[in-house]
């Protein structure tokens, strides 16, 4: 597990998300007509009700012919249509990406391990192919046999070469990749038409788009307000009746129109799609919208040490001496130790040297030998020309064997070991051997290293109420130091995958919902367990298969920016709900006077825009209703402003501006529509 | 003392004496209610009670496992048989009582009529077309009527209990036991409480007999008429259970209904008490009192401003005569003065009693609208016993529905995700009562049947409609009065909307309490919406307003909107 995560990348920079076009509203509008179609129109309801409103009104314009008529008319159909164009527009937005993938997918032979040439649609499950350099991987497997570089820009769109080899938490291969460098013979593990490369074009296009249990919700609060609203108006025309005031058909399909929840429910699927759309754009798939909507319901964080919250490698950070040695003599023997070793912590510990102690590099001690570190010995070092042998490694293992060679141990070891781990960093102690006696020379302390602006960033998490739990290998009381530095909540220290899996059901017994990420094979067992299960593209297919989104770009820190993306989805959709129903109160300021004031005078003074005429009232009405779907559309793509805070300020916030300014927003609308629609001869 | 300082003065004294007493009230109830052998919340301290000795002799009469709990649908089945045989039970009662003892002489009163009366005092709405001391006996008042205030505002309590439950628990199936929980709300709560309101009545001047009536000589010399009965004890259960139905046809207008100043405010308390305790009841029971501070806090924020305005507009009428007199009086309570009758008229409508000491017909335009709004509320602050705490119960569901949204979750309240299905039965819940009231107006407005019985034409005439239907779709029971309704058409068309008005959001309710009880309960962080604080607070009472105002809105408009503007 470690291993696996040792080899990413030892900083990941933040992904930016990748740059926009703007909206295309002609190809949208092309879609917005063809989506008239009525059979698809009612999935939406709120929408379909103003379809069936607009044809209605369309009749009543033929046969009783009016400027108003016809205006109303008018206005009706580009309501829908602009509804259509909304969602249109969120779907054209993943084509590009689509596109891409689907280059990458035009792969037509495979070759089998007899040399045989098989066309890549025939592929199946178990078949073994082979790819050479220079060829593209001809669908989804693992590697069997041999090592490769592969090329996997196509779908993650980062150019730097991967290694792909046999066996281990780096054998998957996705088709449509292609393979830089050497030999590989791939196990096929995905049918044609069902590779992770299709179902990603399925995904980014919308086409296996699915509603989500909140969006399904919220449709049905939409639905009976669109009832009541109906009822309201159907029962409104016998009041009109026995008033003398009887009303017009246009003028209470208007009313209808203008009171239902149109502009939320012309949205409402464009901002699910563009929710998905913004997790691609920082390449990240999500396999449903369901896993998105989970990520802003998250309590709980799992992540991993390294490479989430520190980075990749320890660091040497100091040199105690024990035993009367100077500090400079430690120093001098931990560079000399360490000149061979090529490992992160080894050249650490020579940068160290360099920069505190000013010691000059050495590039090469002729005659030194360099002694590699193994498992057995755990522990690496140098035999030098004059005799002299210096080890380094884990204090038990130069512990022993220095008493091994009968040499004394000062008393103070101990102690510096211990602090050191308590302040969770790694001791690696420093001995000599020379002529038969050996000693302790000094300690190294490797620290684990935070990375920058992580503190905040959990901080941030804890306004929110996410708890966030550190998953390392590390034994518990480094586990926690590194925690206490970081800002961490809690830690899972020597963690095994059944470790994670318990902890992920315990979480859940308690209703709370859990994120992780994990590449390996034995993670898939707890990436299928949580709510929000994230695997990185570098993984294994088990991993991929059992996780719920995939991280194209391996960058375990993205899990933050998952569990924005899904908050930001439903504050959007709620702001702009509240947005929808705050505007009704002005269209019955602009349409009740329209309507009644002929018969009772007195409600003029419900007229409080001063609205031209009862006409221009009522279309004026409509024209807003049917513009303010437009001018959303921007923000129901791009989300609403999302800053981390705690509950009540972001509801605070959030009503302020979608509350009162719903409220607020279409008296100035109306009323500025009123002074262009009154200028149209007919209608003033 | 002005009139305008006396009523500032009542309604200070009221609250004091509400604030005083729902603490211990809403405490003893959830003691009474707490049934389930595992402690209802896991914060709650509340230990189940075991059953008294006369409650075990009903259980055993009734022929119930009282130490059993039910599922949601047995529940729901429990309440609908309980009602359907208490209405069949009292339309018979009044079919047959020139049979019966105590009859007074009183002839059996027609079907059309004792359909509609048994309908509106078994929904616990008391919507009275008949005149009470000229066509029931006294046998039907007490073994009829009154039976039937207090086991309708039993089944209230009960159905509210049941949806606390649905909050409080945490997957299970069971909700409780409705014979229980009705049981318990008569012996515990409504019986003691009503015996001593009857004391306090009488003292107070309320009569209290089963004398047919005396004829009096007057000090002109001429006879009059004097109708004794029962009246005290009816009148004690009448306000307590947000019923309404009066022993006269005057109601509590009536001198011996409301014999004085004192009586009269009495009884505006007796009816807010446990509308008004009911939230502390669910705050215990869910274990965070500070949840149910929030509801009451909604609902007397919005009867606070309701009373305001409503005194307001009485107080401003036209004229220069009424100016003179400091307030509109017609159709007042003029021997305690307008303040009062203001009061009387906001509490009575905005718990679903429908008891008046005034004729809300002849409040001025914008107060007869407001005493209409309050209704259409949806009953809710405080509304009825039990229903107004499980109607402000789901709008609350509503509201955090879409402020859950905002805060970036998927809406949680009290720990309980909110669905598909939750949100379906919440949904449906609000629809109900705008559905019945204006397709019921505009059946009547639309028909010569129905325009027949109305006295006023023009606005007037839409309000007395609209009221009527408003009235009875939300389970009050009060009249605007000008509209002749016992007549075939209203008496079927109105006990329709009080039968519909009252089950269906109970149907709605008691799914919605099994659904929440068979869901685990998501832990509380700083991410969850908090739905304690003045913020939620007033959120929910904004959402109460537009609920209402956005439906109503139209009808409002053309009706008391029309006429107050003219």
């Amino acid at each position: 597990m470690t291993a696996a995560l040792d080899r990413r990348p030892v900083s990941p920079a933040p992904t930016e998300p990748r740059p926009r076009a703007a909206i295309e509203w002609g190809p949208a509008l092309a879609g917005a007509v063809r989506k008239l179609d009525p059979r698809g129109q009612v999935r939406q309801p709120v929408v379909f009700v103003v379809w069936v409103g607009s044809v209605f009104s369309t009749v009543l314009a033929i046969t009783d012919p009016s400027v108003f008529g016809w205006l109303i008319a008018g206005w009706l159909w580009l309501t829908v249509l602009f509804a259509n164009a909304a969602e249109a527009v969120a779907e054209g937005r993943g084509k590009a990406q689509a596109d891409t993938l689907r280059r990458a997918r035009q792969t037509t032979v495979a070759y089998l391990l007899d040399g045989t040439e098989v066309p890549a649609a025939d592929l199946r499950p178990g078949m073994r192919v082979v790819v050479v350099a220079g060829q593209v991987v001809p669908g989804d497997g693992d590697v069997v046999e041999g090592i490769a570089s592969v090329d996997e820009s196509a779908i993650t769109g980062e150019s730097a070469p991967v290694i792909r080899e046999s066996g281990g938490d780096r054998s998957a291969v996705t088709g449509g990749t292609t393979v830089l460098s050497d030999r590989i013979v791939v196990e096929i593990t995905s049918k044609p038409g069902e590779t992770f490369v299709d179902r990603m074009i399925a995904l980014v296009e919308g086409a296996s788009r699915q509603r989500t249990p909140n969006e399904i919700a919220l449709n049905i609060l939409l639905s009976s307000l669109t009832i009541v609203f109906l009822i309201v108006v159907i029962t409104l025309q016998p009041l009109a009746v026995y008033s003398g005031a009887e009303q017009s058909l246009t003028t209470l399909i208007a009313l209808v129109v203008c009171l239902i929840p149109t502009t939320i429910g012309a949205l409402l699927s464009a901002i699910g799609i563009a929710g998905m759309d913004r997790l691609v754009q920082r390449n990240v798939l999500a396999m449903s919208g369901r896993a998105v909507e989970a990520a802003g319901d998250v309590n709980t964080l799992l992540l991993d040490k390294t490479g989430t919250i520190t980075l990749g490698n320890r660091q040497a950070s100091e040199f105690v001496a024990v035993g009367g040695c100077s500090d400079d003599e430690v120093a001098d023997a931990a560079q000399l130790a360490s000149l061979a070793d090529e490992t992160p912590e080894g050249r650490s510990i020579v940068v160290l040297a360099k920069e505190r102690y000013g010691l000059r590099g050495r590039d090469d001690l002729p005659g030194a030998e360099f002694v590699p570190f193994t498992a057995q010995t755990r522990m690496s070092g140098v035999d030098l020309p004059d005799g002299r042998q210096l080890r380094k490694g884990a204090a038990g293992a130069v512990l022993a064997w220095v008493r091994a060679q009968d040499g004394p141990v000062p008393p103070e070891v101990g102690d510096v070991v211990d602090s050191i781990s308590a302040a969770g960093g790694t001791p690696l102690l420093l001995a000599v051997a020379h002529g038969g006696s050996a000693r302790v020379l000094g300690v190294i302390h490797l620290k684990d290293v935070v990375k920058a602006g992580m503190a905040e960033r959990f901080a941030e998490l804890r306004r929110m109420g996410i708890r966030t739990v550190m998953i390392t290998g590390d034994n518990e009381r480094t586990a926690r130091a590194i925690a206490a530095e970081a800002g961490i909540d809690d830690v899972l220290a020597e963690a095994t995958p059944e470790d994670k899996l318990a902890l992920i059901q315990r979480e859940q017994s308690g209703g709370r919902l859990v994120a992780m990420t994990g590449d390996g094979t034995n993670d898939a067992p707890a990436l299928a367990q949580a709510d929000v299960g994230v695997a990185m593209n570098t993984g294994t297919t088990a991993a991929k298969e059992a996780g719920n989104m995939v991280d194209l770009d391996s960058d375990p820190t993205k899990l933050i920016e998952i569990v924005e993306i899904g908050k930001q989805l439903l504050i959007t959709r709620g702001s702009l709900t509240t947005f929808s129903i705050a505007n009704d109160l002005a269209k019955y300021f602009a349409i009740l006077p329209a309507m009644f004031a002929g018969v009772f005078p007195g409600l003029d003074a419900l007229n409080v825009m001063r609205l031209s005429s009862p006409e221009s009232a009522i279309l004026s009405a409509v024209v807003f209703n049917a513009l303010i779907i437009v001018a959303l559309v921007p923000l129901a793509l791009r989300g609403v402003t999302y800053r981390p805070a705690s509950a009540s300020a972001m509801l605070r916030r959030n009503l302020l501006l979608y509350g009162v300014g719903g409220v607020v927003l279409p008296f100035v609308g109306i009323k500025l529509i009123d002074l262009l629609v009154s200028l149209i001869p007919g209608i003033a | 003392m002005s009139s305008t300082a006396a009523g500032w003065l009542q309604a200070a004294l009221l609250v004091v004496a509400l604030v005083a007493v729902h603490k211990p009230l809403g405490d003893w109830m959830a003691r009474v209610f707490t049934t389930d052998p595992v402690p209802e919340g896991p914060k709650s301290r509340l230990r189940p009670v075991g059953h008294w000795r006369v409650e075990r002799l009903v259980h055993r009469a009734v022929g119930v496992d009282a130490d059993t709990e039910q599922r949601w649908p047995v529940y729901l089945r429990s309440v609908l048989a309980f009602s359907l045989v208490s209405v069949l039970a009292l339309y018979l009662l009044q079919r047959v009582q020139q049979w019966l003892p105590l009859d007074n002489e009183m002839a059996a009163v027609e079907p059309g009529s004792a359909w509609n009366t048994a309908v509106s005092f078994v929904t616990n709405t008391n919507w009275q077309g008949y005149s009470g001391e000229s066509t029931m006996g006294h046998l039907v008042q007490m073994a009829g009527l009154a039976v039937q205030n207090f086991v309708s505002a039993g089944v209230g309590i009960a159905v509210a209990v049941a949806l606390v439950r649905g909050f409080a628990r945490s997957g299970t199936d069971r909700l409780g036991n409705f014979w229980v929980d009705l049981t318990r709300a008569l012996t515990r709560v409504l019986l003691p409480l009503a015996v001593v309101a009857t004391v306090v009545l009488v003292l107070g001047g309320v009569v209290q007999n089963l004398s047919s009536g005396t004829d009096a000589n007057t000090l002109v010399g001429a006879t009059q008429f004097l109708p004794g009965g029962p009246v005290a004890s009816q009148e004690a259960i009448k306000e307590l259970g947000t019923n309404g139905g009066g022993f006269y046809n005057a109601n509590s207008a009536h001198p011996f209904e409301g014999p004085s100043a004192w009586v009269s405010l009495f009884q505006v308390f007796l009816l807010l008490v446990i509308p008004f305790s009911l939230p502390r009841t669910f705050g215990r029971m869910v274990g965070d009192r500070r949840q149910g501070l929030a509801i009451v806090g909604v609902m007397a924020g919005l009867a606070t401003a309701s009373l305001a305005l409503t005194s307001w507009a009485q107080a401003r009428a036209g004229g220069a005569a009424l100016q003179l007199a400091g307030a509109a009086t017609e159709g007042q309570e003029v021997r305690f003065g307008g303040p009062l009758s203001a009061l009387f008229g906001t509490a009575t409508t905005l718990t679903s009693t429908g008891a008046v000491n005034s004729m809300h017909d002849s409040y001025t335009p914008t107060g007869g609208m407001l005493v209409l709004a309050n209704m259409m509320l949806g009953e809710v602050a405080p509304g009825g016993v039990g229903s107004g705490l499980y109607g402000m119960l789901v709008l609350a569901v509503v509201a955090v529905f879409v402020a859950g949204l905002m805060v970036g979750r998927t809406p949680e309240y009290l720990g309980k995700k909110l669905g598909r299905r939750e949100m379906t039965l919440a949904s449906l819940y609000v629809l109900v009562t705008p559905v019945l009231v204006l397709t019921g107006t505009a059946v009547a407005v639309a028909t010569d049947t129905g325009l027949g019985s109305l006295l006023n034409s023009g606005s007037h005439g839409l309000s007395e409609v609209l009221y009527a239907f408003t009235s009875a779709s939300n389970n009050n029971g009060s009249a605007f009065a000008g509209l002749s309704a016992n007549t075939p058409f209203y008496n079927t068309a109105l006990g329709l909307a009080m039968a519909f008005g009252r089950f269906l959001p109970i149907v709605l309710v008691v799914a919605l309490a099994g659904r929440l009880a068979t869901q685990g309960k998501a832990p509380v962080t700083a991410g969850t919406l908090p739905t304690h604080q003045p913020l939620f607070v007033g959120l929910l009472g904004a959402v109460v307003l537009v609920v209402v105002g956005l439906t109503y809105f139209p009808a409002l408009a053309l009706g008391p909107l029309a006429e107050a503007l003219a």
